[in-house]
């Protein structure tokens, strides 16, 4: 069983980088530990599967996989994504990056690869707040949060992302927790196997930086809250998947559909142009 | 829509020349976002790409654009982008990146009056330190400077084969007066091209993705074949793994910078231009320097002693170069499109003989008779 472990450990991580970064509680280890579960169970081509993170303590996860990685700039994960994928279509592109990067800064380019249906999996660790700078307000910390820039309480309400995907263009959206390992594992699986812009947001607890400035001061603190107020209800309306901390948190597949990524058009684009020249 | 591939010899603007240059060199991927005087160096790719099996995209911004490109280059695509001010601005922080992770890349500026939204629609030569100061922290590039549509197609060239070589970004730093002049360009045949590309690792088992060969250039792996590398913008190892240490540091950007300074004079190209037995040296680039060529002849004819260096390259500086005329001159005169940036540079390799500026701050290009002045101070 260990050397089995070990073998796998060996198989998709960096091991000669351990110990992570990442602090006790975090949510970041499974998720993280799904994800290659995932890619397992898919059974993707290893060598054509390209992991881009952005900056963050998600953004962190590009250089512990043993994939072509690419930990590049704040925020501009995807654009990278983007060009990589189109200038070698046969690369499957994950992006594993944290909710500032992706929605903050980012934000503009996450909407625009969603429209364009850019044939890339996008998944989104959201903890809620700004963790590898000490916890500050992010896009996504819930009305009335206390943050090290929100010391009085967050004013600004926040994203709800499944919804930001699915009405930007996305073919599939799904969110879930670390909680819901086993689901997580699945829906990544399916996700791993389309084409097109997908998008799982994974929630995920940052006792450190965020719970304990929010009544949350342990890991499992979280995941109890997840416990008590998340409610799996596949293709809900992802207008109703706003969370707030004393309500219920939808979870499950919001999006699922099939559409022609950009990619394919670029080709046919292609074939176009050329047979012009032949008529 | 035919394909057109340019004649031996055609009539092009120099955005158009520029990309029949990246086309010809290799460039099979470019993304960008419209910006007054480059846009038709992107439509101009809208439409060649998809003939010649390249890719173009209209990204969300520049930022996006830049990216992309970088994205494209590690999958092993020779890929560009191109802007005028006030993207180029925007391109910075990626600027940083690329020099950081050693992605060859180019981009195109083709400059206008600024700051700011400035004179979209007018020349300048004012972003030629951002070109090369613009990104935080310490680290070389590689620029030319066209000063005719026939140099924009051999300079594109040019500026993707140093671009591969050395693995840095090269920047065409053109102006709107080049970028939208039409005149006659020669197209070169192809035995009169040479096209670099950068140099591949072949054993996936002991590839280390910064592990540099004696001329300080690391083999560059790209996505998707099998070697699973990381690549990052901490400072990083030869493994490609963040190492924050100031000897880590040392060691990394010290290389980033002396891999083109140790290079520099085969990166160095300049035209000189009746300087052998000159007193007063002209020194320009781009469009300002075809006023300054007439500026010289007439103060020829006037009796005076008086040559011009037009900087094809700009960056990395021709400091030997300028060093070695001003052992015989007896001054300069810089004339750029700007309030000074270049003069600087001639300025501390002078040898202490005194150097003019002839201004201008863009929107038109200078008159020769605005250098001849100068070069008459300056006797």
């Amino acid at each position: 069983m260990q050397q089995e472990y070990d073998a796998f450990t060996k198989k998709y991580f960096r091991t000669d980088r351990f110990p992570h970064i990442w602090c006790p509680g975090c949510g970041l280890g499974t998720a993280i530990q799904a994800f290659v579960k995932a890619v397992e169970k898919s059974g993707s081509d290893l060598d054509r599967t390209v992991v881009v993170s952005g900056i963050g303590c998600t953004g962190r996860a590009a250089g512990y996989l043993n994939f072509d990685s690419f930990h590049v700039l704040h925020g501009r994960a995807i654009p990278f994504a983007v060009g990589l994928k189109l200038a070698n279509p046969k690369l499957n592109i994950v992006v594993l990056s944290g909710d500032g990067d992706l929605f903050a800064i980012g934000g503009n380019h996450f909407i625009h690869a969603a429209r364009r249906n850019n044939d890339l999996l996008v998944m989104c660790v959201n903890n809620f707040n700004y963790g590898m700078t000490g916890g500050q307000l992010a896009p996504t910390s819930p009305l009335e949060s206390s943050t090290t820039t929100s010391p009085y309480g967050n004013i600004e309400p926040s994203f709800n992302l499944p919804w930001l995907a699915a009405s930007s263009g996305a073919t599939f959206v799904a969110r879930w927790t670390i909680l819901h390992v086993r689901q997580l594992i699945n829906t990544t699986v399916e996700a791993l196997g389309k084409r097109g812009f997908r998008f799982i947001e994974v929630l995920s607890p940052c006792p450190v930086n965020f719970g304990r400035r929010n009544n949350l001061p342990e890991g499992l603190d979280e995941l109890k809250m997840y416990q008590k107020h998340c409610e799996v209800a596949n293709f809900s309306d992802p207008r109703l998947a706003d969370i707030k901390w004393s309500e219920k948190i939808i979870l499950g597949k919001f999006v699922d559909q099939e559409k022609q990524a950009y990619e394919e058009k670029i080709a046919l684009l292609s074939q176009k142009a050329r047979g012009v020249k032949r008529g | 829509m035919s394909i057109q591939s340019p004649r031996s010899v055609s009539f092009l603007s120099g955005n158009m020349a520029l990309v029949e240059g990246a086309v010809k060199a290799g460039c099979r991927f470019f993304a960008g976002y419209p910006i007054t005087p480059s846009t038709e160096i992107a439509e101009s790719f809208a439409r060649r790409m998809p003939q010649i099996g390249g890719v173009f995209i209209q990204m969300e911004d520049e930022i996006g654009s830049i990216g992309a490109v970088l994205g494209a280059a590690w999958a092993g695509v020779k890929s560009m982008t191109a802007t005028s001010g006030p993207g180029f601005s925007l391109m910075m922080e990626h600027i940083g990146l690329a020099v950081m992770l050693e992605t060859p890349c180019v981009i195109v500026d083709v400059q206008r009056g600024g700051p700011s939204t400035g004179l979209p629609t007018l020349p300048a030569q004012s972003d030629v330190m951002q070109a090369r100061w613009g990104s935080h922290g310490t680290y070389e590039i590689i620029a030319v400077s066209p000063n005719s549509p026939n140099e924009a197609y051999t300079l594109a060239i040019k500026a993707f084969n140093l671009s591969e070589q050395y693995r840095v970004p090269a920047m065409i730093l053109m102006d709107e007066c080049v970028g939208h002049m039409y005149e006659k360009v020669r197209i070169p045949t192809e035995d009169q091209i040479t096209i670099l590309n950068r140099k591949t690792p072949h054993d996936r088992e002991h590839y280390l993705p910064y592990e540099p060969n004696d001329d300080l250039i690391p083999p560059m792996a790209i996505a998707g074949e099998g070697f699973h590398f990381h690549v990052t913008g901490l400072t990083h190892d030869e493994r490609g793994y963040p190492v924050a240490t100031r000897e880590a540091q040392n060691k990394y950007v010290l290389r980033l910078s002396d891999k083109i300074r140790k290079n520099e004079e085969k990166i160095q190209e300049v035209e000189q231009f009746l300087t052998e037995d000159a007193e007063i040296v002209v020194v320009s680039f781009g469009i300002t320097s075809r006023p300054a060529i007439r500026a010289v002849r007439l103060a020829r004819e006037e009796g005076m002693k008086v040559g011009l260096i037009r900087l094809v390259t700009i960056w990395p500086f021709p400091e030997k170069i300028i060093r070695d005329i001003a052992r015989k001159a007896k001054g300069f005169v810089v004339a750029e499109m700007n309030y000074g940036q270049i003069v600087y540079e001639v300025e501390r390799c002078a040898r202490g003989k005194p150097v003019i500026l002839s201004p201008n701050l863009g929107g038109e290009a200078h008159t020769s008779e605005e250098i001849l002045d100068k070069i008459r101070q300056a006797k």
